[in-house]
């Protein structure tokens, strides 16, 4: 059955489908004609089997995936998917739900989407085990029979919370275990949900994986940064920034910059696409952004500073402390050379001292 | 009244590209460094003024983005004057691969640093710890520039981008480049303290007029350790006619 049909049969009209493409088009930057491949796609093809896979995660991204911000979206999208095998939303439990997997990456094979949520940890198999297998093992047998690998949130795609230091399971994301399949990283904590939809959507419609930068993200969704983006922008030219959570700047809305904001270090589209139906994103509701779409981002504490601490050296070390410490001993340190000089080579300063010069004696080039 | 040193000769060792070089480059580091330092911790100014009326923190980014510029061309500069410059000025000097060099570092160490012996070690231009630490300068100065680029082309149309942008995302993101950036700063700063300490001591210790040389060009050198150095020059290197003390560029 193509997508389409597949609609119909449950009820939606026409015209709630071809909102449904516009949104999508809209959304990934398309112009008119890609809207009309899009519905073509839609009309015609098969739809595409999805295997999504839960590993050491929290599900927000899934919680995220079904929240699109259109309910038509999110609606559509979970229609738009043969989502074969999904242990959080599936219906069967148990030795049903594996079998049913099991027949579908049989059938498939080669052919079918490996959703990944969450990161895989390589250290004991008793961090993370489904239906009595390690999360490896299974990872590593969906993805050979996969076409395409996407990888949800900051997890899959560069380990999160759990892989920040000292990752005691040893979590890594997909990209590091897996080589020579297309892997498609959609970061964030959890990714914006239209960013989601936009991604299958895009997968479905031209049968391939969108164009990825340097760190395996679409370039459609993370070409720029949020501090490019961002309304508050003009304050942080203007160098007005908030001081502290409850000072009248924060009233004002300025630049959160200076209580740690790392809009400008980092890749996603929350200025544009925003959450929630596109009401706000945290920058908006005067929180400044954690760089969660960044890969060691938890490692970047605190959270409400410029600079990270310097790790392995205290607390509250910033590279500012420990420059500004190394420059006061500097300081001291030449001002005690310059004293010890003037003991040491008083006889010399004092011209007490020759130095005939010995024969091939003068260095240099 | 006792003096050390009769008989001295004036010998000019730094070309005026060098001394250019010298000074843009002393200049722009110390404007990169406020500029960058006031980046990093803007300071807390607050006004009632509507931020369409102001832009001073767009200025100090600007004028840290277009000393960088200046920065990096008169690097550039310096690198072409390594190979066209005199033999002070040459790139040899920077990279100690002789013996004689690493003999005259390990000399210098003692005399100068640790304060062993009086006795001082006789060089012409650069002494070969100094110029070492220059090339690490050189280095940290690449470092700089480069992961400075990679900041500034991000979403810009510039030709570069691509290059940058593909280097920023493979050295792990933003954020290790931003700090990479920002702890090199404080690398400059110790470099700036120890150099301008261990020339004033040099001036002060060896009296040969090392500090003014960088403004002039000229420096006083004892006449028979000239002699001794032209003397190992024509023996080691019959064909070398760069003279010691002719101002040529
Ligand atoms: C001696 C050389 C330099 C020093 C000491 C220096 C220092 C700094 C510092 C401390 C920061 C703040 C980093 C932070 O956000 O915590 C910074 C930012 C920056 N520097 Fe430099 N810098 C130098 C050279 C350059 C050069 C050559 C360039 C390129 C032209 C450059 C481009 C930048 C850019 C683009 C930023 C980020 C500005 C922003 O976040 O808006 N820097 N620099
Ligand atoms: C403020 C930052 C400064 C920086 C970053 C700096 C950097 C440098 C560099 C890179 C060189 C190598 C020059 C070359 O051959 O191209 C050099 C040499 C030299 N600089 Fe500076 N300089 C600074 C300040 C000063 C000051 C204040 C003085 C003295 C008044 C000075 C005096 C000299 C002298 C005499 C040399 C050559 C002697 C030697 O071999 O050590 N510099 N400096």
């Amino acid at each position: 059955m193509t997508f389409y049909e597949e609609l119909k049969a449950k009820g939606y009209t026409r015209r709630q489908f071809l909102k449904f493409c516009g949104i999508m088009g809209a959304m990934m930057g398309l112009r008119q004609t890609g809207v009309a491949q899009i519905v073509e796609a839609l009309d015609t093809k098969e739809r595409v089997h999805v295997i999504w896979e839960h590993f050491q995660e929290c599900t927000c991204c899934s919680e995220s995936f079904i929240r699109a911000s259109h309910p038509l979206v999110g609606k559509i999208l979970l229609e738009l998917l043969s989502l074969d095998y999904d242990d959080l939303l599936m219906a069967a439990a148990g030795r049903v739900a594996e079998e049913t997997k099991e027949a579908s990456i049989k059938k498939h094979y080669g052919k079918y989407i490996l959703c990944v949520e969450g990161s895989i940890p390589t250290g004991s198999y008793g961090y993370c085990t489904l239906g009595g297998r390690s999360a490896r093992e299974i990872f590593d047998e969906e993805a050979r029979g996969a076409a395409a690998i996407i990888a949800w949130g900051n997890c899959a795609c560069s380990g999160c919370v759990q892989g920040a230091h000292p990752n005691p399971t040893k979590a890594r994301p997909v990209h590091k275990l897996i080589s020579g399949k297309p892997v498609i990283n959609v970061q964030g904590c959890p990714p914006i949900a239209d960013v989601m939809a936009g991604v299958i959507t895009y997968y479905i419609t031209f049968g391939r994986i969108p164009e990825l930068d340097g760190m395996g993200r679409p370039k459609m969704f993370y070409a720029r940064r949020i501090h490019d983006t961002c309304y508050r922008r003009a304050f942080f030219d203007a160098g007005l920034f908030v001081q502290s959570f409850d000072d009248e700047n924060a009233k004002k809305g300025y630049c959160l910059y200076y209580m740690g904001c790392k809009g400008p270090n980092t890749y996603n589209s929350c200025g544009i696409i925003k959450w929630n139906d596109s009401v706000s994103y945290p920058i908006q509701s005067g929180h400044p952004c954690i760089g969660c779409a960044e890969p060691g981002y938890f490692d970047q504490e605190p959270f409400y500073e410029h600079l990270p601490s310097v790790p392995g050296i205290g607390i509250e070390a910033t590279a500012d402390k420990i420059g500004a410490a190394a420059t006061v001993a500097t300081l001291a340190g030449v001002s005690v050379h310059a004293v010890v000089t003037n003991i040491q080579k008083r006889k010399l300063i004092e011209n007490n001292t020759e130095f005939p010069v010995k024969e091939d004696e003068v260095d240099g080039i | 009244m006792k003096i050390r040193r009769r008989n001295l000769r004036e010998v000019y060792v730094w070309q005026l590209p060098v001394r250019f070089f010298h000074w843009i480059n002393a200049a722009a580091i110390v404007v990169l460094c406020i500029t960058g330092y006031i980046i990093g911790d803007p300071p807390a100014i607050q006004s009632n003024a509507e931020a369409i009326h102001s832009y001073w923190f767009g200025y100090v980014r600007l004028t840290h983005l277009a000393v960088g510029m200046i920065f990096v061309v008169n690097l550039l500069f310096r690198l072409y004057w390594a190979f066209a410059g005199n033999r002070f000025a040459r790139w040899n000097n920077f990279v100690p691969l002789t013996r004689a060099q690493w003999r005259s570092i390990f000399k210098t160490l003692r005399v100068d640093i640790l304060l062993l012996t009086d006795k001082p070690v006789y060089d012409i231009g650069h002494n070969s710890l100094a110029a070492t630490t220059y090339l690490g300068l050189f280095i940290l100065s690449i470092i700089q520039a480069t992961t400075g680029f990679m900041m500034m082309f991000v979403t810009t149309n510039n030709i570069m981008e691509p290059v940058t942008t593909w280097g920023l995302q493979h050295l792990g993101g933003f954020f290790i480049v931003r700090q990479i950036h920002h702890i090199l700063m404080w690398a400059f700063i110790l470099f700036m303290i120890i150099h301008v300490y261990l020339v004033f001591y040099h001036d002060y210790i060896e009296r040969n007029g090392i500090a003014s040389s960088m403004i002039g060009g000229w420096k006083f050198i004892r006449a028979d350790v000239m002699d001794d150095y032209e003397k190992k020059i024509k023996r080691n290197r019959p064909d070398d006619s760069d003279p010691c003390d002719e101002p040529h560029e």
